[in-house]
């Protein structure tokens, strides 16, 4: 019942706040937004019994990645009424297109469900204790099996950190170092 | 108990969200935090099914595309900040620097 | 309607001390922070050898109640051009963010919010850095430029120490094998000493990232009066300020709350585990006991009757306090409260002595330069952060392959300050050749 609750409250938030950040014509409004959408699956992923990946999200996504494009909306300061609302076909109907394309991909998951035996509606879920306690099982796992994925990560992040600095580097001040 | 279907169709809806916001919005900015949400959508299927497996591989792959999506987002907004020194706009109409 | 009453009854009776603890935390932390403001500048009067707000109330101990009033009453100003939502939503942000934290803090043995936490300390930390969010969205929202400029400044520190600071955690981490703050505490009794004899470079390093992190002095430039007006709450008035306030001394408490377990040993009594300091369990309501004679020694001093009556009733309040600490030795049946009252004592004890280290930093040193402070987080704190974990780690190799834990870990506490002693050197050398400005990171606007 708790868990039922949980997760309406919780998926509730994540499709309105997604919903609400396509459509908002202020930047920094839909970065609020999105804030709010992770947040919220941040709460789907503690309700799956994943905490470790529950703070993960926290601190990168929300802490990180979203302070990040706040301060670039706020460099990239444009008004808001620079861009009037005019209505445009295209978005109605890719609204359309995409619309018809979950309505099929929601039909197979629906249908699929019912099918006996086998199907979405796995019988024999794997006891939650398999996955506790959550840090020291993902730790397991990402040092043993995912060791050259995890140095990969790192060697991308190390790229990743010098491209944005070269790149968002201002070119008037290289002067020395 | 919340059966798998349920996850399937949240992680379903904010896919189908986020990709409408990515073929729509002019702001790329927008555009970069649609993909986010798109990232995120994955981010619950996968959960789901390092739950419903008991393999804890399925969090590690979260793990990644979390890690894999800050790097993304660093080096799309440094393009867009660089792209925004030298035409002072952000909305996607405009970049049509190689439109004939 | 019975099987929704049912569930609801089942849900309060299985959740009913999770959910008293947080109404308390929100309902007191306010209160407390309030009166660490009162104890702030008492502290910064004598260090500047005068008295304080003596004024109102008694020694001036109404003065906090004095100030929510009249914040609360105050108009409430919204400029002109801010955005509404957003100028609502940060102060809420910030607010929230600290007393959140709060939750995953153990205060005593069984004495926390959420019971005990796989991923305790994290969390705490994570939370706490939602904060963030806060700051550079009300100076966002505020449509100024002193606003923005102190958001933007206020967040690249932010992010900068909080780097350093996680790195410094880690070290301890490392010494005790897990994230849950019970497991750390009980590691600290299982090495029969605190944390920061076995890591002192690491406890240094996250002293200075947790003085950065909430903004205080040495490293308050982007809240400064004299630099920035008032940085990112300079528009802000009246009750949202207040907001902003209170969630930065509850910031305080939180980063205290964190070093003290990690570093300082939590709940534990000092050197807990030698039988004969036993005697050591009664220091609480000694202690209490003490002060309220010390309050009956200052009553007979007093030159008013009115604060000669005040320091009696202070007297009997010690008195009380310290008959409930010692009450459960000698009523039998309340035995078991014993670990608990006596780990919170030892725990506030040390989150207030860290408090009141901030403090002294505060009125002692002078403040940064920007440049210098982000050179400071960048060049010199991270760097030896990352040894220090390195040298942690190797500390904990030798100690699995039989040599001593203390002779391993004095040595490679040696290295990391023999490079923390090269890192300044060079930084001095650097700074001493370089005659332009520093060219750190400049976060202005556009």
């Amino acid at each position: 019942m708790l868990d039922s609750i949980l997760f309406y409250f919780f998926g509730g938030v994540a499709v309105i706040g997604a919903a609400l950040m396509v459509t908002r014509r202020n930047a920094i409004h839909s970065a609020v937004f999105l804030i709010t959408t992770l947040l919220a699956t941040a709460g789907i992923f503690l309700q799956l019994g994943a905490e470790f990946l529950f703070i993960a999200q926290i601190i990168l996504y929300v802490g990180g990645i979203m302070v990040l494009f706040i301060f670039v909306i706020m460099l990239v300061r444009l008004d808001v009424a620079l861009h009037h609302i005019r209505f445009r076909m295209k978005s109605l109907v890719v609204t359309i297109v995409i619309a018809v394309l979950g309505a099929e991909a929601g039909a197979i998951i629906y249908y699929a469900r019912k099918l006996p035996g086998q199907g979405l509606f796995i019988q024999n879920m794997a006891p939650a204790s398999n996955l506790t306690p959550n840090s020291e099982k993902l730790a397991q796992s990402l040092f043993t099996n995912y060791l050259l994925p995890f140095e990969i990560a790192s060697v991308l992040l190390l790229v990743a950190m010098v491209g944005a600095v070269v790149m968002a580097k201002n070119k008037k001040r290289t002067e020395d170092s | 108990m919340m059966s798998p279907a349920h996850y399937l169709f949240l992680s379903l809806a904010l896919f189908l969200i986020g990709c409408v916001g990515v073929v729509t919005r002019r702001n790329v900015i927008v555009v970069l935090m649609s993909i986010e949400l798109i990232l995120n959508a994955v981010n619950i299927n996968l959960v789901l099914f390092s739950r419903i497996f008991g393999d804890a591989a399925g969090q590690v792959f979260a793990l990644f595309i979390i890690a894999d999506a800050a790097a993304e987002a660093a080096v799309g907004l440094g393009i867009i900040i660089a792209f925004f020194r030298n035409r002072e706009t952000v909305l996607a109409d405009e970049m049509d620097l190689l439109k004939w | 309607m019975n099987p929704t009453l049912h569930a609801i009854l089942v849900f309060l009776q299985t959740w009913w001390v999770e959910l008293t603890s947080g109404v308390v935390i929100v309902a007191v932390v306010p209160l407390v922070a309030g009166y660490v403001v009162l104890v702030e500048r008492k502290l910064m009067a004598d260090m500047q050898a005068r008295l304080g707000p003596m004024r109102v109330g008694p020694h001036g101990l109404l003065q906090p109640i004095a100030d929510a009033v009249k914040l609360l009453i105050k108009e409430d100003i919204i400029p002109d051009e801010a955005d509404r939502l957003i100028f609502w939503l940060a102060p809420v942000i910030s607010m929230t963010a600290a007393l959140t934290s709060m939750g995953a803090i153990a205060f005593g043995p069984s004495f926390q919010v959420a019971r005990d936490i796989n991923i305790g300390i994290l969390f705490v930390l994570g939370v706490s850095s939602l904060g963030f969010l806060g700051i550079i969205l009300g100076g966002w929202a505020s449509n100024s430029h002193y606003s923005i400029m102190g958001a933007l400044r206020s967040t690249a520190q932010l992010v900068s120490y909080e780097t350093a600071g996680g790195l410094a955690i880690i070290a301890g981490l490392l010494l005790s094998g897990t994230l849950s703050i019970s497991g750390i505490v009980a590691a600290q009794e299982k090495y029969h000493v605190w944390f920061i004899f076995l890591a002192p470079v690491a406890a240094f390093i996250y002293l200075v990232a947790s003085i950065a992190e909430t903004n205080r002095a040495p490293f308050d430039l982007p809240e400064a009066e004299s630099e920035l007006v008032a940085g990112y709450m300079t528009e802000y008035s009246g009750f949202r300020w207040a907001l902003y306030f209170l969630g930065e001394y509850a910031n305080m408490i939180v980063v205290g709350s964190i070093a003290t377990t990690l570093f300082l040993g939590g709940w534990l009594r000092p050197f807990p585990n030698v039988h004969w300091l036993n005697w050591l369990d009664f220091l609480p309501a000694l202690i209490i006991a003490l002060i309220g004679v010390y309050s009956i020694y200052r009553a007979g001093k007093q030159p008013v009757m009115v604060q000669t009556g005040f320091m009696w009733a202070v007297a009997l309040a010690c008195f009380a306090v310290a008959l409930i600490f010692a009450m459960p030795w000698f009523v039998g049946t309340l035995k078991f409260v014993i670990p608990g009252l006596n780990g919170a004592f030892w725990f506030l004890l040390k989150v207030s002595a860290y408090i009141y280290v901030f403090m002294w930093l505060r009125f002692t040193l002078p403040r940064y330069r920007f440049d210098q402070l982000m050179h400071l987080g960048w060049y010199i704190l991270i760097p030896l952060a990352i040894v220090n974990v390195f040298a942690v780690g190797v500390a904990m190799l030798l100690e699995s392959n039989g040599v001593n834990r203390w002779l391993a870990l004095i040595l490679t506490t040696l290295v990391t300050l023999v490079f923390a002693i090269l890192l300044v050197r060079w930084h001095d050398r650097r700074t001493e050749s370089a005659s332009t400005a520093s060219l750190a990171p400049d976060s202005y606007a556009g």
